[in-house]
């Protein structure tokens, strides 16, 4: 028998949202998905294999958490499309794996309920038993696995306990040749959702014992995170000590990458014969990718914060404390953590707005995540603030620099605000739609998960410089060289080059908002990615300055740009849309080019109109 | 823009009902009881309609026996609400919290 030509067998982990799905599809399959303490982690569906103990292969299924199978948002539709088998060319999967929350099971069951209408062999996996344990909740596991008519696996996904059993069980439900039986699923009335309550209400009486030490810390520490005026006072802190410290604490050791980095393309410049290679080397890979490499400690700051608020279970309070702000601003509760995500990422931001059910409110987000700040703008935002503003205290712990970045992340949440504000009163007048969000217990993160995710960042980040920044930079070296310049010309070579070219016929263009030709030639190849117009610039200005200064890039715009031309430069990055693949996620969420093209248009006027704004008034003001 | 839309029935005006019930959306911070009965009259304009908000109520816990207490509030406008459902913390808005109706007890 030729096990290897047989198709796997499917099964799907499906549940309410933030039980452990995702880290559990980890544990399975070593996969490396994102799992964090906030319901609606999971946007999409995700596959990943597996060999059970007993030899056979698995295809597991990662699915967005829901409620119920009677899906009214995007997320919500891809888990019960999955488990109904209604995706074109995809079966039902063979065996459901019901995940649960041990320590919440009132919902989760009836959850179950509804999937058993569904009718495929099913295995319940209490997770977070760990908590339960803690906790001395008591479970009655074969009289509730009676009673469900499922086998029931304890797991603790975080710490890989309980996976093989699982693997185990879905391998003997296999091999007893359970078999689905018919799909007698309809979406619930009220009345079957309040009958299904009491089924649920029932089982828990009978084979649940409550808890004998109930978890009170979340409630304490809610006690003073959700105060109305010490919450929000909390959060505002939280949020200006992490912009500042992305500027603060990472300059010591970016200081000394850039060393680093200076040090070893001396080095190898020294070593190199003077000639094309060299330039090559040198201008086009140290100075460009490097420039860009050194942000390393910057981002992994930021997003050490983010790891450990989204750990710990605090996004879904700052949502809370926000409502109402956001709300004014016309944007759905919903919309909170997209837009917080798309301090990551815009991507994953965009992504994430699939949690809201309407889509004129979805669309909203979509359009304004964006202008959130995103990690890749924090090269551009760093070296300017660096080459520009003084290293000066201002306050007790308040340093200039920092206040400045500060400013540039209150600058988009204020217009990403104010964007949407516009949207939903102007265009889009309407109804709100309900809010409900779960608020999940706190969780204490634990050293080595953050330890991960850091280092998954940090390889992104690499891995990023080395895909798209390289290329790019040995693309835009070779338009800064070639063609070289004609036989006695006296102004630099580069002036000569395509790159000298092609700036010099579009700056006009640019030159209202004070930009020069080679910050022209750096945004082009910028829309590829936010950060791409770092390296060029160190590549443009490597290139064209002949007698190869090796001072850091930040040391040579000082020298090349007035400081009104710098502040222009920051206003553009606060809103232009220098980012390929988020005008690809945005088009393949939204489904249509027009909102791509509406994005596209509004920010880059956005950005020219507050480049023109701030550069006009530095010059007014003498900092031209 | 005015809130009530259509005809409201009665308690939703004065809101409180004659078995004592309120309404889940005039509750403060500490009041706490049972949930008597989820009944999506409420008038406000909703993007969804009455049925489709009392689904929703009921699939999140929101259903008839279920105990709660209501922890927190916003800053603005007393809004949202952080309520304790049996085992679980859920945060709402007043104004779709207005549809569930419920027993407040006596301080414990
Ligand atoms: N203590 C403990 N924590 C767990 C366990 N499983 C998951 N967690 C934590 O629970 C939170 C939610 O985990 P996820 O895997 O993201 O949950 P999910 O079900 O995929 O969530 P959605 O994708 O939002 O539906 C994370 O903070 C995990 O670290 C467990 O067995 N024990
Ligand atoms: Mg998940």
């Amino acid at each position: 028998m030729s096990e290897a030509a047989l198709p796997p067998t499917r099964i799907a982990l499906v549940g309410n949202p933030n039980t452990g799905k995702t880290a559990l599809f980890n544990a399975l399959t070593g996969g490396r998905q994102k799992v964090a303490n906030y319901a609606g982690v999971t946007v999409e569906r995700k596959e990943g294999f597996l060999t059970t103990p007993g030899g056979r292969r698995l295809s597991v299924l990662d699915l967005p958490g829901t409620y119920s199978l009677r899906a009214r948002s995007p997320d919500e539709v891809v888990t019960r499309d999955v488990v109904l088998g209604r995706l074109a060319g995809e079966a039902a999967p063979d065996v459901v794996v019901a995940v649960a929350d041990a320590t919440n099971l009132r919902l989760v069951l009836r959850l179950i309920l509804e999937l058993k209408a569904v009718g495929r062999p099913m295995v319940l996996a209490l997770n977070m038993y760990d908590i339960a344990q803690r906790q001395g909740l008591r479970i009655d596991l074969e009289g509730l696995g009676r009673e469900l008519g499922c086998p029931i696996v304890t797991t603790v996904a975080t710490r890989k306990r309980g996976i093989t059993e699982l693997a185990e069980q879905v391998d003997a439900l296999v091999e007893s040749g359970a078999l689905a039986t018919d799909n007698a699923w309809h979406e619930p009335s009220a009345a079957e959702i309040r009958s299904a309550h009491r089924d649920a209400q029932r089982l828990l009486k009978a084979h649940v014992r409550p808890p004998e030490r109930p978890d009170t810390l979340t409630g304490r520490i809610d006690s003073v995170l959700l105060h109305p005026v010490a919450g929000l006072v909390i959060l505002l802190a939280l949020l200006f000590l992490m912009f500042q410290a992305v500027f603060t604490w990472a300059g010591p050791p970016a200081d000394a990458i850039e060393g680093g980095v200076a040090w070893l393309g001396g080095l190898v410049g020294e070593w190199l014969p003077d000639g094309l290679i060299r330039s090559l080397i040198v201008d086009g890979l140290f100075a460009g990718v490097g420039s860009v490499l050194v942000f390393l400690p910057q981002i992994l700051v930021l997003f050490l914060f983010i790891i450990l608020l989204e750990d710990l279970g605090y996004m879904a309070r700052a949502a809370f404390l926000m409502d109402r702000i956001m709300g004014g601003a016309g944007l759905h509760g919903r919309a909170f953590i997209p837009l917080l995500s798309s301090f990551a990422c815009a991507i994953p931001g965009v992504m994430a707005a699939r949690v809201i059910d309407q889509k004129r409110d979805r669309m909203t987000t979509i359009l304004v995540a964006p202008l959130m700040t995103c990690s890749a703008r924090i090269p551009v935002y760093t070296l300017i603030i660096g080459a520009f503003i003084p290293d000066r205290t201002v306050g007790p712990g308040l340093n200039l620099q920092g206040l400045v970045m500060f400013g540039l992340y209150a600058a988009g949440i204020a217009s990403a605000l104010a964007v949407s504000f516009v949207i939903r009163k102007v265009f889009w007048r309407g109804a709100v739609e309900p809010f409900l969000m779960e608020l999940p217990t706190y969780k204490l993160p634990s050293l080595e998960s953050v330890l991960r995710n850091l280092w998954l960042r940090a390889e992104i980040f690499i891995s990023r410089a080395g895909r798209i920044i390289m290329p790019l930079m040995v693309l835009v070296w070779v338009l800064s060289t070639f063609p070289g310049p004609p036989p006695g010309a006296t102004d630099p070579a580069i002036d000569y080059s395509f790159a000298g070219i092609i700036g010099q016929a579009l700056q006009p263009l640019f030159a209202p908002i004070g930009f020069n030709w080679q910050m022209v030639v750096a945004l082009i190849p910028g829309f590829a990615a936010r950060e791409v117009a770092v390296a060029a610039l160190g590549t443009v200005y490597a290139v064209g300055d002949a007698e190869a200064n090796v001072g850091a890039l930040g040391a040579r715009l000082a020298e090349h740009w007035s400081l009104a031309t710098g502040l222009s430069f920051l206003a553009w990055y606060v809103f232009a849309p220098q980012c390929a693949a988020t005008l690809g996620v945005v088009k393949r969420e939204t489904n249509s080019w027009g909102w791509t093209a509406v994005m596209f248009v509004y920010m880059v006027a956005l950005a020219y109109l507050a480049s023109f704004v701030v550069y006009n008034v530095a010059v007014a003001l003498g900092a031209g | 823009m005015h809130e009530t839309v259509g005809a409201p029935v009665a308690p939703a005006e004065v809101g409180a009902s004659a078995e004592g019930l309120v309404r889940l959306s005039q509750a403060r911070p500490g009041d706490h009881g049972v949930i008597a009965e989820v009944r999506a009259d409420h008038a406000t304009e909703h993007a969804v309609d009455v049925h489709e908000l009392e689904r929703r109520l009921l699939e999140f816990g929101f259903v008839e026996g279920a105990a709660f207490e209501v922890l927190h509030q916003g800053l603005f406008g007393a809004d949202p609400i952080a309520v304790k459902l049996d085992d679980m913390r859920v945060a709402l808005r007043r104004r779709d919290a207005a549809d569930v109706w419920v027993r407040l007890e006596a301080d414990r």
